[in-house]
């Protein structure tokens, strides 16, 4: 089997901040990371590979130069191979656009049974460009999977919602959006630490992924921003003695909850 | 953080940077709850298995990293014991256990044992207390009797660190009662060996993480081709082994001090009383200025003990002796301070520091007390100023 | 396409590097044509991550920042074909969910806006009785699509039906519920139809000038908020969460059509073999509009009673820092945080929540959070926007009680 696993290199949110005075985001220190949904997709590819011998599991990623750092990171982990999708080209895309690359990429590569995805991205978070993909392949999509075994050319899936889950049986090739609980991501092993800093990260353009000039990037995206700002500032926090009187705090706490319609 | 310069390889960085992250990630967050249920850190170390860190120390030949430095190892006990020595002693111990076989076992009886250990898929351990041979190791009383192709062990081991949880064990028995400390061999013995069998989990003041039992041997058989060596090879090869895990233990005395004085410090500088963060109290920083210079010289000694034994010197059994008393004797007495400098908070168990504390104090007992490291060093001192004058 | 500093104008204020989400922006030294120059001065230069957001032209008090987005994209479709405001009316074991509402109530005001109608489109089985209450609700019309087959969710057959009903009836606004069916077909309906789609909109406006849905959602957790638009793409799509509107008061003198259409659905290459509720009583965290969270500080399991009995009060959910988890106190099915679960709601109260970073993470993109904690430093009052410092086992239940006298 070959699985693939898309992943996106993401600004570290623990030490994103906001700089008080200026409002502006504090970048100072931020490392960039792997998108932890797609952590655990990766390692749901891992693990099959762990549990069927023979599976081949590629990482593709689209991004800067730097997002080469991530794909060593997956290397380190066991992936078998690593592309990274990385043009000016793709300056800009939004998500259709981005789904559309990746969807190129992953035509560049041999046959594909299983894609992976992580259920969105933390700086996104649009949970867009899974279902992306598999629209722009034709592939079925199974989204908040939770626990996923391939039997022959099915996959049995449990699907989480909003109060319970799904057992789903779908065919061969598919992709799938992973949860947080499907898993715990491993840890590189040292050896393969040592080896992706060796490795040769595989890379694909716009052209090399046969994508069309005009659908990629700022071009092929239907979307634009058109305004960026910080949201208005909250009104400063208001604290209460509840140490001297906890019932005359409780209330006037409750007082500021209605007049604001939150209770 | 501004570091001294300690040359350290690729691989020792990358060997610290990944345990420091792993401990963090995943030992701090279960290290109170492995503590207060007596929870031997299994799924730890199998995960530190996987990601090829049970078999640093072991050769690439026989499934391990292969590291070239004794240095990669001390550093990944180092910044486990940061976060918690019940589980780096755990660790470590398996490498001790190993440790008889690396250095006195055959070819065929590394490739056979070694693999498992270097994959985490089997743990190992040493066993050579007993109730009456404590530092007087010399006083072993378990026996092995050849018979046939079988040597046959009677006896009981004692507070042997992975008993119990351990496939594989490193067994000191007395072969000829007449020869003194010459007439005791090691064993290679597997759990479920005929005749061997566990006692009582000791109930310990700290560790509590670590499994610590009985051995019991009721006419144990072992096969004839599991001794180590030859007859007699035993208290050479358990000396031996102590020269290079003495500083393990050290490594573990100095992460421990280490992680104390990372809670003590991020303690002070959020705790306000009287006004301000209690760090900014000068008797309070002079107190974090003595812990932190002396935990930097003993990571100083550690690191200069391995290149040492690195080196290929053939005697450093008094480095090894100086850095486990040094190192450990910090440890106690950095974490003793770090209760005191919690104050109230630091006697509760809602912080880590009591359990370093409780942990600490083991430090200068086991594999040596910290008394046995004195005379050894002294030992090597009067012999040194000795063959000097000659 | 392309960002680009003017180099005399550049002071090397370094603003704007502040300002970039992408780290794409660094000052080096160059002369006044911009070649590398060891004394000059410090200009800021552009490296491949820019995104072309533009989040840092307006922060250059010197005019130095031009973004420059290429030629403008050419309309790819008629855009005044496309007519209405549509809202996806999510049905689930055949009750239409409560977030479809609260569209209908914006959805109608859009439409206002525009001049057009608002059309509520119901996939499902059985529904026809109520497709009624949408009506009522504010749709003129009701589009139905009444099968066996869309009984359930099926991903596949969701996205054929509406992408066929898009195409057909061509709208110019749809709005779907930010749900995990919502967030599951209609990516891939935007994709097929080839258009753009917003997720997790909180703010929906009309630009009169342009005529165009102005779609503002947060982004980098809430620390930065962009307003989107799909200029020549239709229909335009926006999903948006739970709460972000307000479900208004059905009018049952409102007259509407429900048409029905009729489609051979082929249902999909996934099957759903079996459904398993497993929250019949308990609200999810990740979906809650309202939190209640407890920490370390409730000392003990048992004080979570006094967490829940709040949670109970409010309708909202009851969660939980790590360090209560990892106490045992309760499951971490309810933990918040950098390794639990991220949520927003539109009120998160922390009881003796310290507030470490790796908590914050998980909920500080909150609409308004409160916290409730003994110690008048705990860091969590830095980011509450109202906050009481004592005992919670006293201010808790005074909290409780304050509801319940109303």
């Amino acid at each position: 089997m070959h699985v693939v696993v898309c992943i996106k290199q993401v600004p570290g949110t623990t030490k994103v901040a906001i700089n008080p005075e200026t409002n502006t985001l504090i970048r100072d220190g931020v490392e960039a990371i792997i998108n932890p949904f797609d952590e655990n997709a990766l390692e749901a590819a891992l693990a099959l590979k762990d549990k069927t011998p023979g599976t081949k599991v590629t990482v593709v990623c689209m991004g800067p130069p730097q997002a080469e750092n991530a794909l060593r990171e997956a290397t380190a982990r066991g992936a078998d191979n690593v592309v990274l999708l990385c043009d000016r080209a793709f300056a800009g895309s939004d998500t259709w656009a981005t789904s559309y690359a990746l969807a190129q990429g992953i035509k560049a590569l041999e046959k594909v049974d299983i894609i992976y995805c992580g259920k969105q991205a933390i700086d996104g978070d649009t949970a867009q460009v899974g279902p992306g993909v598999a629209e722009f392949l034709g592939w079925p999509v199974i989204t908040y999977v939770r626990k996923l075994d391939v039997e022959g050319d099915t996959v049995k899936i449990e699907r989480v919602f909003e109060d319970g889950f799904e057992k789903i049986e779908a065919p061969l090739p598919v992709v799938v959006t992973v949860v947080k609980e499907m898993n715990v991501p491993r840890m590189a092993s040292l050896k393969g630490r040592m080896r992706a800093k060796k490795e040769q990260i595989k890379m694909l353009t716009a052209e090399s992924a046969k994508a069309d000039p005009n659908e990629v990037g700022l071009k092929g995206s239907p979307t634009r921003v058109v305004k960026i700002f910080t949201p208005p500032k909250k009104t400063s926090g208001q604290k209460w003695d509840g140490i001297g009187d906890p019932i005359h705090a409780a209330k006037t706490l409750v007082g500021k909850l209605k007049e604001q319609k939150l209770v | 953080m501004a570091e001294l310069n300690y040359g350290l390889t690729e691989s020792q960085i990358e060997i610290r940077d990944m345990v420091r992250e792993f401990a963090e990630t995943r030992v701090k967050p279960v290290r109170a709850e492995l503590d207060e249920k007596e929870e031997f850190p299994r799924a730890i170390l199998n995960e530190l298995g996987k990601m090829d860190l049970m078999g640093l120390y072991i050769p690439s030949e026989y499934g391990g990293f292969g590291a070239e430095s004794s240095l990669d190892f001390i550093i990944a006990i180092e910044e486990l014991s940061r976060v918690c020595i019940g589980v780096s002693v755990s660790y470590a111990a398996n490498a001790l256990g190993a440790d008889p076989i690396l250095i006195g076992a055959s070819d065929e009886q590394k490739k056979k044992y070694l693999p498992p250990l270097a994959s985490g898929e089997k743990l190992a351990a040493f066993a050579l207390t007993e109730p009456n041979a404590g530092s007087d190791a010399g006083g072993i009383q378990t026996t092995a009797v050849l018979k046939g192709d079988k040597y046959i062990l009677n006896g009981t081991k004692q507070w042997i660190t992975n008993g119990g949880e351990a496939d594989t064990y490193t067994v000191m028995a007395v072969t000829d009662r007449n020869k003194g400390p010459r007439g005791v061999s090691c064993f290679i013995v597997e759990k479920g060996m005929p005749g061997f069998k566990f006692g009582k989990k000791e109930n310990k003041l700290g560790i509590h993480a670590s499994a610590t039992r009985e051995l019991i041997f009721e006419d144990a058989e072992v096969p004839k081709a599991n001794i180590i060596g030859r007859e007699g090879m035993g208290f050479i090869l358990a000396m031996r082994t102590f020269d290079v895990s003495r500083p393990g233990i050290a490594a573990q005395g100095g992460g421990l001090a280490q992680g104390a004085l990372d809670e003590v410090v991020n303690y002070a500088r959020q705790r306000v009383q009287f006004g301000r963060p209690i760090i900014a109290n000068q008797g309070y920083q002079w107190t974090l200025a003595d812990m932190a210079t002396e935990i930097e010289a003993s990571r100083a000694l550690l690191y200069s003990v391995c290149r040492t034994v690195d080196s290929g010197a053939k005697d450093y059994s008094k480095f090894s002796a100086m850095i486990k008393l040094y190192a450990t004797d910090v440890a106690m007495k950095v974490t003793t301070n770090a209760v005191q400098l919690l104050g109230g908070y630091g006697y509760m168990k809602e912080y880590p520091v009591e359990k370093m504390m409780r942990d600490a104090k083991i430090l200068q007992i086991y594999e040596g007390t910290n008394q046995i490291q004195r005379d050894v060093i002294g030992a090597a001192l009067i012999k040194e100023y000795a063959s000097a004058k000659k | 396409m392309a960002l680009e500093i003017v180099s005399e104008k550049c002071s090397g204020c370094g603003l704007c590097i502040k300002a970039c989400p992408f780290g794409a922006l660094s000052l080096e030294m160059r002369d006044k044509v911009g070649k590398p120059h060891e004394k000059f001065k410090r200009i800021v230069m552009v490296d491949v991550s820019c995104n072309l957001c533009g989040a840092c032209v307006p922060v250059c008090k010197f005019d130095a920042m031009k973004l420059d987005k290429g030629e403008p994209q050419k309309a790819a479709v008629t855009l005044s074909d496309y007519k209405n405001v549509w809202v996806y009316a999510e049905q689930r074991d055949g009750v239409i969910q409560d977030v479809s509402f609260e569209l209908m109530s914006k959805g109608r005001e859009l439409a206002n806006q525009r001049g057009c109608e608002l059309v509520a489109v119901l996939l499902g089985h059985n529904m026809k009785e109520k497709a009624q209450t949408l009506i009522e609700h504010g749709a003129d019309k009701v589009l139905l699509v009444d099968h066996p087959a869309l009984a359930q969710f099926d991903s596949d057959a969701y996205t054929d039906v509406f992408s066929e009903l898009t195409r057909k009836h061509k709208p110019e606004m749809v709005i779907v519920g930010g749900t995990s069916v919502g967030r599951t077909f209609i990516p891939r309906v935007a994709i097929r139809v080839k258009t753009g789609l917003t997720a997790d909109c909180t703010g929906l406006d009309i630009d009169e000038k342009e005529k165009l849905l102005l779609q503002t959602r947060p982004a980098f957790g809430g620390n930065i908020m962009a307003t989107i638009i799909c200029p020549n793409h239709r229909p335009q799509m926006a999903t948006v969460r739970h709460k972000v509107f307000k479900k208004g008061k059905p009018d049952a003198s409102r007259k509407g059509a429900v048409i029905e259409e009729v489609f051979d659905i082929k249902s999909g290459r996934s099957k759903v073999v079996e459904v398993v509720k497993e929250m019949q009583n308990e609200i999810n965290v990740a979906e809650a509009d309202i939190i209640v969270s407890g920490g370390r500080g409730l000392g003990g399991p048992e004080k979570f009673e006094l967490i829940r009995e709040l949670a109970k009060e409010l309708g909202a959910a009851v969660g939980a820092s790590r360090g209560a988890v990892d106490a045992g106190w309760i499951s971490s099915f309810h933990q918040v945080g950098q390794t639990g679960k991220t949520v927003c709601p539109k009120l998160y109260i922390a009881c003796g929540i310290s507030g470490a970073i790796q908590h914050q993470v998980g909920m500080s993109s909150s609409g308004t959070i409160v916290a409730i904690n003994k110690d008048p430093n705990a860091p969590i009052f830095d980011i509450a926007d109202y906050g009481i410092v004592g005992d919670l086992n006293e201010v808790v239940p005074a909290f409780t009680k304050a509801l319940r006298e109303g």
